[in-house]
């Protein structure tokens, strides 16, 4: 563990990871059989002083590496399930698939939607986006009250998300239980992890200063990416 | 009437090695204080929308009661179904009628530890893992994961309680939750659990 938290390990497990990997509004395409934990696009130190590379580490080594693993355990046994005609089995691993195959999209775009403030982390979103926030929210500043509101309210683990209604075009925000993808009718453009391992190591119990300190490193660009 | 934080029964050490000093400093004075001035918040806006009779008010603090109100009941069942390590409270020895429950209904106490491990480290998210015992006390006992802030419903009894919200652990064993889980068995309550089991919990707020 001591290893594992040391800075100058950082390089090394970042080069572990090696999947080829795809990520945007669309989802995730494996070109392998099985999910990979894709690589962080910036170092684990990056996005400090906002999130603090020991909590980025753990959060994706650690976390996010069991939610891939979990995940391909699941979907092997659904397969397995499949195979057998095993209507009971199938059924019962729906809360598996959803709950490993949903905390491994989340973070995978959590991850992009994130930038360290040198490569543009918090530059205001613009064009079509900015337009959208402003005629919804009133303001870039508005839309981000709103989302940490959405955030503090969340009762246990969850994520908040800007989403696009696929029926309507229109942005909205939400917030979803534990590993919840967002799925359906919506579109995830923006996530926040407002699960305690994403921040209780640096912030302890004073949630709203992580929500405060993360617009510094949210990554507008990626969020225009999505919603063009 | 306005809930209070709780006593620890022990020093915020106590606990140690199991759970370090930060961890319950952080979890009482702040994590459960903060559940018992949102349930006091709750509690008289909920006053005030039923002298109102503001009927869509009061569902809508349903589930603000239902958080808060349930983070103050087990927190508090919590904080005394734990004993330092070494006390005798922990001796399995002082709770003769629950662990004959427990080898009768798992077929050993080891057998029992196992699966109310499997049950705390299969949770999805927030929540917590109770040993109940259903309808009463001296009831079936059944091991029972609540989401979130949920509490045990009467009539059915928490014996025990275990948290496994991250902010219980995460400072002193990040993602190793199962070194938590290990570790609580030091520190159970069995004299407590014991007194629950036979006489269940009169009010869960008055304890």
């Amino acid at each position: 563990m001591a290893a594992l938290l040391n800075n100058s390990a950082r390089v090394a497990l970042r080069s572990g990871a090696s999947a080829t990997f795809k990520a945007g509004a669309a989802g995730l395409t494996f070109t392998r059989g099985k999910a990979t934990l894709p690589d962080l696009p910036y170092d684990y130190g990056a996005l400090e002083p906002s999130i603090s590379g020991k909590i980025m580490e753990l959060h994706h080594n650690n976390h996010h590496k069991t939610y891939v693993n979990g995940y391909n355990t699941a979907v092997e046994q659904l397969e397995a399930a499949l195979a057998k005609g095993d209507i009971n089995a199938q059924i019962a691993l729906k809360p598996a698939v959803n709950f490993h195959g949903g905390g491994h999209l989340n973070h995978s775009l959590f991850w992009k939607n994130l930038a360290p403030k040198s490569a543009g982390g918090g530059e205001p979103p613009s064009g079509a986006l900015a337009k959208a926030i402003d005629s919804t929210y009133g303001g870039l500043g508005e839309f981000q009250s709103k989302m940490n509101a959405a955030l503090a309210g969340v009762q246990g683990s969850g994520w908040a998300w800007l989403v696009r209604d696929k029926l309507t075009g229109r942005i909205a925000i939400r917030t979803y239980a534990n590993q919840d993808p967002v799925v359906g009718q919506w579109e995830p453009l923006l996530g926040i992890d407002a699960w305690e391992h994403a921040y209780y190591l640096q912030y302890q119990n004073r949630k709203a200063e992580y929500f405060s300190a993360i617009w510094d490193v949210i990554n507008w660009k990626e969020v225009e990416k999505r919603f063009a | 009437m306005s809930h209070t934080l709780p006593a620890l029964p022990y020093a915020y050490d106590a606990l140690e090695p199991v759970i370090s000093k930060q961890i319950m400093e952080l979890h009482h004075q702040k994590h459960h204080q903060a559940y018992v001035n949102n349930l006091n918040a709750a509690l008289s806006a909920q006053a005030s929308a039923a002298s109102a009779d503001d009927v869509p008010t009061l569902i809508a603090l349903q589930q603000k009661l239902r958080f808060n109100g349930g983070g103050h009941i087990n927190h508090s069942l919590f904080w005394k179904n734990l004993t330092p390590p070494g006390t005798p409270g922990n001796d399995l020895g002082g709770a003769p009628a629950l662990s004959e429950a427990i080898a009768s209904r798992w077929g050993s106490h080891e057998a029992f530890v196992k699966a109310f491990g499997a049950e705390l480290l299969g949770l999805q998210g927030s929540g917590w893992g109770w040993l109940v015992s259903k309808g009463g006390a001296k009831g079936q006992l059944e091991i029972v994961t609540t989401k979130d802030q949920d509490p045990i419903n009467a009539p059915d009894v928490p014996v025990f309680g275990v948290d496994m919200w991250e902010h219980a652990y995460y400072l002193q064993y990040l993602n190793n939750k199962a070194g938590y889980v290990e570790g609580i068995w030091k520190i159970i309550h069995w004299a407590e659990a014991e007194k629950r089991y036979n006489a269940g919990v009169e009010n869960l707020l008055k304890l």
